[in-house]
């Protein structure tokens, strides 16, 4: 089973990269030309984006390194007793808006720590399957274009990360 | 906003790497994490170059106007202020189809072409527009068919059954993102 998705998740790329290529042939498109022209603006925008980048992944390194993301963590424990959910996930919840990577460690932390069948591996593995890491990719996303105010972006986002978490702690417990 | 998020993590960071007693994390993140970052540009121009060149010729072909009025009865709902066949549409709508199957790169690479379309339309270049904000909370909210590093970590620890959470991963996907659309739309008509 995870072979075949696997299989089918490698093989979207080629497919859609095929159907571009093959229907502008078709339509008698010059394809190198169009393509080198296309590729130019690339490199423009992963510059523009570098100093974002930069911002973003300090400020999360300084706070995940130094030790101020296991107080937050601590901090909500309470809170999340109380909405009855699982304890050993509280980190990911706070991690899974803030950084990629950390959270995908946090989960894996979990996994091997609970088993990957305990109620708390499922939950963790149902959420990390459900949501992005939000400062980051508000960071890349607006940072590329110069938007400054965000609007209620941020607002939004964290509202469907909470869906997320409810809705996963809901559903394990219905499901499994 | 980013202003203040911005400035307190650093400086709450600060202050408990004193407390903690471990100043010296501060200098690790701006030595590696940095770095990092850099890397992380750099390797995104190869694929941004390649999607963009790709984006061209589909362009060209007439491929992308075809494909957003497939999609337009969807995408008018999301993103009503998006005229029709802009080429917005067409980047979003291929940066949700790589998100949906786990290719992050490609999907970044295709979401910045997308805001910067939606840019060009948007009459105050620094402020988002209602399509920037719905297309980002879409895309933060995360629709991934299939999370494959998930379903590998949970394989490599033994699990009996490592696919067993697609479909609740699914399930949990797809409210979180309705309910950030219904936010988004609700935060829209209160302006």
């Amino acid at each position: 089973m995870v072979y075949i998705l696997n299989l089918i998740s490698i093989s979207i790329i080629p497919v859609i990269i095929s159907i571009i290529l093959i229907y502008g042939y078709l339509k008698g498109v010059d394809l190198y030309d169009a393509f080198v022209d296309g590729a130019k603006e690339g490199f423009k925008t992963s510059i523009r984006i570098m100093p974002y980048l930069i911002a973003i992944f300090v400020a999360i390194g300084i706070f995940k390194r130094s030790g101020a993301m296991d107080i937050i963590v601590n901090f909500f424990t309470p809170l999340a007793k109380f909405l009855s959910i699982p304890k050993e996930v509280i980190p990911l919840i706070i991690m899974r808006p803030i950084s990629g990577s950390g959270s995908l460690a946090v989960v894996k932390d979990i996994i091997t720590t609970y088993g990957p069948d305990s109620f708390a591996g499922r939950v963790a593995s149902t959420m990390m399957g459900s949501a992005e890491t939000i400062f980051y990719t508000m960071a890349v996303y607006f940072g590329a274009v110069g938007i400054k105010d965000g609007r209620y972006t941020l607002k939004a986002a964290l509202l469907s990360h909470l869906a997320s978490v409810i809705a996963s702690v809901v559903v394990c417990r219905l499901i499994f | 906003m980013i202003n203040y998020i911005w400035f307190f993590l650093i400086f709450i960071g600060i202050v408990v790497s004193i407390i903690n007693g471990n100043i010296d994390s501060i200098n690790t993140v701006i030595i590696e994490d940095t770095q990092e970052a850099v890397k992380f540009a750099i390797s995104l121009t190869g694929i941004m170059a390649v999607w963009l060149g790709l984006m061209n010729i589909a362009n060209k072909s007439g491929l992308i106007n075809a494909f957003s009025r497939i999609l337009r009865p969807i995408t008018r709902l999301l993103f009503p202020e998006l005229p029709k066949n802009h080429p917005a549409i067409s980047a979003i709508i291929m940066n949700m189809v790589t998100n949906m199957f786990g290719a992050g790169n490609s999907a970044t690479a295709l979401g910045i072409k997308a805001m910067e379309e939606m840019n060009k339309l948007n009459a105050d270049k620094k402020r988002a527009s209602n399509a920037m904000c719905m297309f980002l909370v879409i895309n933060m909210s995360s629709i991934q068919l299939v999370p494959l590093t998930v379903l590998k970590i949970r394989a490599d620890a033994g699990s009996l059954n490592p696919t067993e959470i697609i479909g609740t991963s699914l399930i949990a996907t797809t409210i979180s993102t309705l309910v950030g659309i219904i936010s988004v739309k609700i935060f829209q008509l209160r302006g």
